[in-house]
């Protein structure tokens, strides 16, 4: 079943079982044992929020380094929108974009102009949809994740519209490679991330066999060698160029809202945060969310802004990129890709996914559902005995956990902190019943001397 | 409860959960741990959703127009089941609360997106059984059942 590869690795040296990740782990999928910390690689979304919390730094996100460029022959950075919002207005796109070409890549792509593109696309995916409603979107692979593993019969929702990531690197590797007279496998497509979990999109993608992108480099592993590498550019662009090679409807990306402001929906809504989309997507699971047809959805607060592998304060970059919005408006500056290229490339099915969105859902109790609703009794009944305030100090994250794994036979009873008073006595009987049976004459001698001892202090 | 259709046996599961009326606050949450116990049982996926359906529709109801209720859930390999009884004003003519669009819901409860008059006709839809007793100035009783494909999930 260890078929899934992840783009977190927990550093054994490191760990010193100090349980923090346990505790915010939304798929419960860690466990720590004998005072180290392990993953259940099919439980794992790769959502990231315990690399935030473990105060060891004993979990790794793994993205790649910059030695990876020279696998290629010609390589192209494409930059997430949130790469843009660490600098706002201060630092135009077209500089950002100039600058990674300074790094060493021998071309960089713009995204926003993609994102705008997929938002027509949506447009006109929703225009003619009967099917399940609301729609999911699936830019955060998070997202998609903590629907194939947790809301396996919501996997209708998410829409079959590709991310414009995978749109960009696809089309500009057919271009390069024709323009270049070069394969295609010679040219590296890196994406600049503001996250991990589009590593594992890229290496092992939810629907498709393999990913247009050939990696990916944290945007805190670019943003220091980006910074000297604009402060040597000289502008040659006015800031008007500049922001007129902005697409106002990608920018938002970067950001929850930004997606569905693009859409001109009647009822859609965004969410941005694990627990927030836990409790969404437990609503429209029992039918209490009605009339919205799209929901933006994304694993960080705020949106990719919110990324474990951003530097800049989320609130600030999500400021940035609104401000960036709002002076494209006061300038009147439109620049957004041509609707009907889109729709002509959308009736030749350009925008769709590759492949089928398959659910992975959580194992159940057994298999057989005679034998799960036996398991399920008796871990109701090992749950009852449990103190049932999910301290962790078991090194599971829950008492409900923990009788799970009891059951499943990778944990003891004993190894409950709050059971060993219970066991002690019960051991301490066990011995004096058992010295009192072999009638060892000098063990009860000394149990009697103890007990009138006892009382004497008593 | 002694009416549960498998009540007793062996190789079913029962678990009650009390319902408060008036009480929108926590309204959705008993519907939301069933969800959870037939997702950990290995029920398929379109039947937990059928099953959520119908189990929010229910405690809804109770929620809405009674004063308390219990609500029963038992799985057996073949069925799930819940019972859901509550103490309350009762449904004076329940064919015509059974017809789409009917409703006797409070401005207040429209507002918060109750009311359409689906809830009743929401669950006859997705359930596979649904008997409906009840007595004015009683209560009433829902009998739910949702057959279990014994296709495996995965």
């Amino acid at each position: 079943m260890n078929q899934y590869y992840h783009s977190i690795r927990f550093d054994q040296e490191r760990c010193e079982g100090r349980m923090r990740c346990l505790r915010v782990c939304p798929t419960q999928a860690i466990r720590v044992r004998k005072g180290k910390a392990r993953m259940i690689e099919e439980r794992c979304i790769d959502c990231g929020e315990c690399i935030n919390v473990c105060p060891n730094g004993a979990i790794i996100p793994l993205t790649d380094p910059f030695g990876e460029l020279s696998r290629f022959r010609y390589t192209i950075a494409v930059p997430s929108p949130a790469l843009y919002a660490q600098f706002g207005r201060e630092i135009l796109p077209a500089k950002i974009l100039a600058g990674l070409k300074k790094l060493g890549f021998d071309e960089a792509v713009d995204l926003a102009n993609t994102c705008g593109e997929v938002s027509f696309a949506i447009q006109e995916f929703l225009r003619n949809y009967n099917g399940a409603r609301p729609l999911i979107s699936n830019a955060c692979p998070t997202v998609v994740r903590l629907i194939q593993v947790k809301y396996p019969d919501l996997i209708d929702h998410i829409i079959p519209i590709d991310t414009p990531r995978e749109i960009a690197a696809r089309e500009i590797k057919r271009k390069k490679s024709k323009q270049l007279e070069i394969p295609e496998k010679d040219i590296g497509t890196f994406y600049i991330t503001p996250c991990p979990v589009k590593m594992i999109s890229i290496k092992q993608p939810a629907e498709k066999g393999r990913s247009h992108l050939d990696g990916a480099l944290s945007i805190a592993d670019v943003y220091g060698p980006l910074l000297s590498a604009m402060e040597s550019l000289e502008e040659t662009e006015p800031e008007r160029r500049a922001l007129e090679s902005i697409c106002i409807l990608g920018i938002g990306w970067a950001v929850v809202g930004g997606m569905s402001r693009t859409l001109r929906l009647r009822n859609s809504i965004a969410v941005s945060a694990l627990a927030e989309l836990i409790k969404v997507f437990d609503d429209i699971e029992k039918g209490k969310i009605r009339n919205i047809d799209f929901i933006e959805a994304y694993s960080c607060t705020h949106g990719c802004v919110g990324g474990s592998l951003t530097v800049e304060n989320t609130y600030s970059s999500y400021n940035k990129i609104i401000k960036l919005i709002e002076t494209l408006e006061y300038e009147k500056i439109k620049a957004c890709p041509d609707i009907r290229d889109v729709r002509r490339r959308y009736e030749q099915k350009y925008y769709f996914i590759e492949g089928q969105l398959e659910p992975r859902p959580l194992a159940p109790l057994d298999e057989d559902i005679g034998k799960a609703i036996q398991k399920k009794k008796q871990k109701e009944a090992i749950y009852e005995k449990l103190p049932q305030i999910d301290c962790g100090a078991c090194g599971s994250p829950s008492c409900q956990a923990f009788a799970e794994d009891l059951i499943q036979g990778e944990v003891e009873l004993a190894d409950c902190v709050f059971l060993w008073p219970q066991k002690i006595t019960a051991l301490a009987k066990e011995i004096i019943e058992l010295v009192e049976k072999t009638g060892c004459r000098r063990g009860q001698a000394e149990i009697s001397s103890a007990k009138n001892k006892k009382e004497e202090e008593a | 409860m002694t009416n549960l259709p498998a009540n007793g046996r062996e190789s079913c599961f029962v678990e009650s959960f009390p319902i408060q009326g008036g009480d929108f606050h926590h309204a959705g949450h008993v519907s939301t741990q069933i969800k959870e116990i037939l997702k950990e049982l290995g029920i398929e996926p379109a039947v937990v959703r059928r099953a959520a359906i119908a189990a929010y529709e229910a405690e809804m109801n109770v929620v809405m127009y009674a004063r308390h209720g219990t609500f029963i859930l038992e799985v057996t390999p073949g069925e799930v089941n819940f019972w859901v009884e509550d103490e309350g004003e009762g449904i004076p003519d329940i064919e015509l609360a059974m017809q789409e669009g009917y409703s006797t819901a409070t401005p207040e409860m429209r507002e918060m997106g109750f009311g359409a008059g689906m809830g009743l006709p929401n669950i006859k839809k997705n359930a596979d059984r649904f008997e409906i007793t009840s007595e004015v100035g009683k209560g009433t009783l829902l009998r739910i059942t949702i057959f279990l494909n014994q296709k495996k999930v995965r």
